[in-house]
């Protein structure tokens, strides 16, 4: 011990001594460390869990399968498909250009989807998956899956995506859905957080749109766990949404593709409406659009062609085009002046060809002039004076009064897009909308369905229905939601004397039946189906005095869009009604010849549920009849495959 | 002072001196050094590689080392601190000339199958060397101004190739570990208070200088220094690691959130979770408990190593297992207290626990000696 012993142990002590105070020192630091320790863990746990939580959750929604919309027989008409589509996450798959170019050699995508893909692809974090492409085969989508060694960073994935097996159909009923937009979140109040997820899909128009708190379901949601940039760790748990209830529409699908394709050519609207509960069985529009082509994101040609076309393919006619109804109107005008009272059922009013009202002269159809005219034969042969005349006594409120008790004039609540209110003009209304006094000309006019009146197709078919029942048929488009049925469109009477009805009824058969009505030769010959109905035929344009000089009359004389409008309504079977029909064509020329053929095919079709035998038809038209039903159930073969969504 | 100065009869001999090691300690590192295997399996996601398996082989050898280096008596290891001292002087030169460079600092050697780092070696060979110093000065000249300038000189000689790599963590251990060793030989207090002073005004000059042309430090350390007195500050840019790195302490609670629980860590928030923040995925996975059983482990290391050095005669052996003992004690309190925001982000492993090649082998090796002291004391 050779240094301890020098200074006796001095050094030692005092080294034990520092040591000691070091010691001291470091506890002092290890106690302050414990201190620090106690503070954050366990004063501030909380604070900084909470923290610590905010960090790793993210919640992001599921959306929900949207509810499916049935035809009345269950046949889908809005479904669900699977869309397969292919994605890349940038950072597995090493070269991008390397991957996507093998990806090309087995499946055939456009050039500019791929090269939107991969500007989407750079753009975003290399760990987000991007959608390459979507709406493959079943066939490319095996290809991928079998080739999925050689192409790291890309998989295959299933969606579901909106279908509509009908396609054109009933385009102008179901609507479309497509990605949410700016436009769309601005108009409408609604706090579903789904509406923030990037191209959620929301009904744009028609049912879809209508129904589309019903149809969405709620979202469901997943906790997922992210790191430090964002990346998805794990799934923490999911609550699944609600989907969407499914809609069953009153709507039959084969009528309605019936009518569809009876309208085929023409600009035309028709509505069938079932008299026991005011379902709609078909509304139909033409020409018509594919709502698959906005559901895939219209191309700008598909787009052009359909705003282009003068005959407004986007347009839903039945409900939304506004015509003066012509004569199909009388049997309101004809109402209005009986249940006043200002002329009697078989009082007759002399018809010389035209009626002269303070200076103007209002020309009857038929040049000649029908002679001394009753009600009957009115409506039968559709004289014009009679309806000049008898307005004149009733005056214009009651007949807007009567018009809107048919359902004229009022808005109908459809959950279809556009639906137009109409109009029954009255003295109130013209003095409000065009601050001028109502004249005398004015109830003239509108007492043939001219002038102001305007109805859509669908305000017609009411129209009719109440005529043939009596009842203020509503009509119902959703027939159930979620299997649950909705309230029925039979209605309250309409408290209008029913005998008045009845002899109106008579006449509208008459109409059809009898050899001098204006529609015979659309007539049903088969006796328990045979209907009552009115022609209409109502003019665009004033016909100028020179133009009835020159006798430039004839419809085939004119340029499409001056043509008169042809209308026909109609129910049957005269007895024991069970459907009511209205067909607008536009700018088709006369109602019994552009529109009653069209309403009795309907018709027929509608009470035999399918083809209706020739027998049904007046012989001289059935060999007609005969090319006409082969020509369109060759038409409907060619569309029926897509209905591959039937369901019973 | 040759081997003959000793009693050889009070000194065991041959395998003997197994059972005279100081076995607490070595169960202690031993229990640290496991925490630190756990934890390393726990960030690398559940998974012995990358860094687990390495640690585990790392501390093997260690072992074997430490017990080769007890087993020679103290004296040849007195004998070798100026040798050791001058190569790691030399070595450290050699970073500065042809070191490895990553993350901006030089500070490895690529020695082929596995790199040094010498600044680990400096801070354990200047402490040996310090302690043969003052076993070889006689104490009455130990306050002398010559015989206190000269140990300086040996402390700052490799602090300032040390804050050269840049390095500040290590510069500042190299410092403390220095001043102790000092210290408790008993240098006069008076000087201690002087540097303390300077070192006060230091501090201000540093900050004071800061984006001046004669700016002291490097950027970066300014925005450490920056960061540590507000981390609030700039929470997603300087402050990140900080504020990650308390979030994921607090939310350790009471008991923590259980092994391989914690979110912090598992999810990349954390900024070095196998190196100098380790700490923070133990705090948040074995919460308040687990965090102080690990501070008491090293605690007590401590404690033992101290009272093996208050009981021992041999001032060299004394000095030295003072100085191991407080560089050790160094390692873990600045880490702590910068995982925990007490001081700022210096760059200090957390001793035996951080994933870290050099440091654990050099740190038990450090100890080997503590042991042959603890063996070879005079009895």
């Amino acid at each position: 011990m050779k240094k301890p012993a020098k200074d006796g142990g001095r050094s030692t002590r005092k080294m034990s001594r520092r040591a000691m105070l070091m010691g001291g020192v470091q506890m002092s630091v290890v106690a302050a460390l414990a201190i620090r320790l106690q503070s954050m863990q366990v004063e501030q746990a909380d604070q900084f869990r909470l923290l610590a939580e905010e960090n790793r959750i993210n919640i992001r929604l599921i959306p929900p399968a949207r509810g499916l919309v049935f035809d009345r027989n269950g046949k889908a008409i809005a479904d669900n498909e699977q869309n397969y589509r292919v994605v890349m996450v940038r950072e597995d798959a090493g070269d991008v250009d390397e991957v996507l170019a093998k990806l090309l050699t087995i499946v055939d995508i456009p050039e500019d989807t791929i090269a939107k893909a991969k500007e989407d692809i750079f753009k975003r974090s290399p760990f987000v998956q991007v959608t390459i492409a979507d709406r493959l085969s079943w066939e490319d989508m095996a290809k991928i899956n079998i080739n999925a060694p050689a192409l790291p960073g890309i998989t295959a994935e299933v969606g579901l995506s909106r279908v509509y097996p009908w396609g054109a159909e009933l385009g102008h009923v179901t609507g479309y859905v497509g990605p949410v937009s700016d436009y769309d979140l601005s108009k409408i109040d609604d706090q579903d957080p789904l509406l923030q997820i990037p191209k959620f899909q929301i009904g744009k128009t028609g049912v879809e749109n209508k129904m589309e708190h019903t149809l969405r379901g709620s979202a469901g949601t997943k906790r997922i766990e992210v790191n430090a940039i964002g990346r998805v760790m794990r799934e923490l748990d999911r609550q699944q949404g609600v989907s969407g209830q499914d809609v069953q529409l009153t709507i039959d699908a084969d009528l309605q593709s019936y009518v569809q394709a009876r309208l085929d050519g023409e600009s035309a609207g028709a509505v069938v409406i079932d008299l026991e509960d005011g379902d709609l069985r078909a509304i139909a529009s033409a020409p018509t659009f594919d709502p698959n082509l906005f559901v895939r994101g219209i191309s700008v040609k598909d787009w052009t062609d359909l705003n282009e076309n003068k005959y407004r393919p986007l347009a839903a006619k039945a409900v939304q085009g506004a015509y003066p109804p012509g004569s199909t109107f009388k049997m309101v005008t004809a109402l209005a002046a009986l249940e006043e009272g200002v002329i009697g059922v078989d009082e007759t009013v002399y018809c010389p060809g035209y009626t002269d009202v303070y200076g103007t002269r209002f020309h009857c159809w038929k040049r000649g002039g029908h002679g001394n005219i009753n009600l009957h034969e009115s409506l039968k042969q559709s004289c014009d004076c009679y309806y000049y005349e008898i307005s004149q006594r009733v005056g214009i409120d009651k007949m807007a009064e009567m018009a809107r008790r048919f359902g004229l004039g009022i808005k109908h609540d459809l959950p279809v897009s556009a639906v137009v209110a109409g109009l029954a003009p009255d003295k109130e209304w013209k003095a409000r909308v065009r601050g001028e006094d109502w004249r005398i000309g004015d109830t003239v006019n509108a007492s043939i369905g001219q002038g102001y009146v305007l109805s859509s197709p669908l305000q017609l078919a009411i129209m009719t229905a109440r005529l043939a029942t009596g009842r203020a048929i509503e009509p119902r488009l959703i027939r159930a939601i979620d299997g649950v049925e909705t309230a029925s469109g039979s209605g309250a009477p309409l408290g209008v004397n029913e005998n008045l009805l009845r002899r109106i009824r008579a006449s509208m058969g008459a109409v059809m039946n009898h050899s001098r009505g204006t529609a015979y030769r659309a007539r049903i010959v088969t006796p328990e189906y045979q209907m009552a109905g009115k022609t209409g035929t109502s003019q665009v344009r004033r016909i100028t005095a020179d133009e009835r000089a020159r006798g430039v009359t004839s419809n085939a004389d004119l340029p499409w869009e001056r043509r008169d409008h042809a209308l026909f309504v109609n129910f049957a079977p005269v007895e024991n009604p069970r459907f009511a029909v209205a067909v607008v064509v536009e700018h088709g020329g006369g109602g019994s010849t552009a529109a009653a053929p069209i309403g009795r095919d309907i018709t027929l079709q509608a009470l035999y549920g399918g083809t209706p035998p020739l027998t049904a038809y007046p012989s001289n038209v059935r060999g007609r009849i005969a090319d006409q039903q082969e020509r369109i159930s060759e038409k409907l073969a060619s569309i029926t495959p897509r209905a591959k969504g039937d369901r019973a | 002072m040759s081997y003959l100065e000793y009693n050889a009869k009070y000194v065991p001999t041959g395998l003997r001196k197994l059972l005279y090691l100081n076995w607490p300690v070595i169960l202690l590192l031993t229990a640290v050094s496991c925490a630190g295997f756990i934890m390393l399996f726990s960030v690398a996601g559940g998974s012995a590689t990358p860094w687990m398996e390495p640690q585990i082989k790392r501390f093997g050898l260690g072992m074997v080392l430490m017990l080769i280096v007890a087993m020679v008596p103290i004296w040849f290891w007195r004998n070798m601190a100026g040798l050791a001292y001058g190569v790691s002087v030399l070595l450290l030169l050699a970073v500065e000339l042809v070191g490895v460079e990553r993350n901006g600092s030089q500070r490895w050697l690529d020695l082929g199958p596995m790199d040094l780092q010498p600044s680990e070696l400096m801070k354990i060979t200047l402490v040996m060397f310090l302690a043969a110093y003052y076993d070889w000065l006689p104490t009455s000249k130990t306050s002398r101004p010559f015989w206190v300038i000269l140990p300086v000189f040996f402390i700052l000689l490799p602090t300032y190739f040390v804050l050269n790599q840049p390095d500040l963590g290590t510069s500042l251990l190299l410092i403390m570990g220095g001043a102790t060793v000092m210290f408790v030989a008993g240098v006069h207090w008076a000087y201690f208070a002087t540097v303390l002073a300077a070192g006060i005004g230091t501090i201000v000059a540093v900050i004071e200088s800061k984006g001046t042309p004669w700016q002291i430090l490097k950027d970066y350390q300014y925005r450490r220094i920056d960061t540590f007195l507000d981390p609030a500050n700039d929470p997603l840019g300087a402050g990140y690691h900080i504020t990650q790195a308390k979030i994921a302490l607090g939310s350790g609670g009471w008991t923590g959130r259980g092994f391989m629980q914690g979110t912090q860590s598992r999810l990349n928030f954390l900024p070095e979770k196998h190196t100098d923040f380790i700490f923070t995925t133990l705090a948040e996975e074995f919460g308040f408990v687990g965090a102080t059983s690990l501070l008491v482990l090293y605690v007590l290391i401590v404690f033992f190593c101290v009272a093996s050095a208050i009981t021992n005669k041999d001032r060299f052996a004394a000095l030295l297992t003072l100085g191991v003992s407080m560089t050790f004690f160094l390692f873990f309190a600045v880490n702590m207290a910068m995982v925990t925001g007490l001081a700022p982000v210096v760059g200090v492993p957390l001793p035996l626990v951080s994933y870290g090649g050099s440091a654990m082998i050099v740190l038990l090796i450090a100890f080997g000696m503590v042991q042959s002291a603890h063996v070879h004391k005079p009895r």
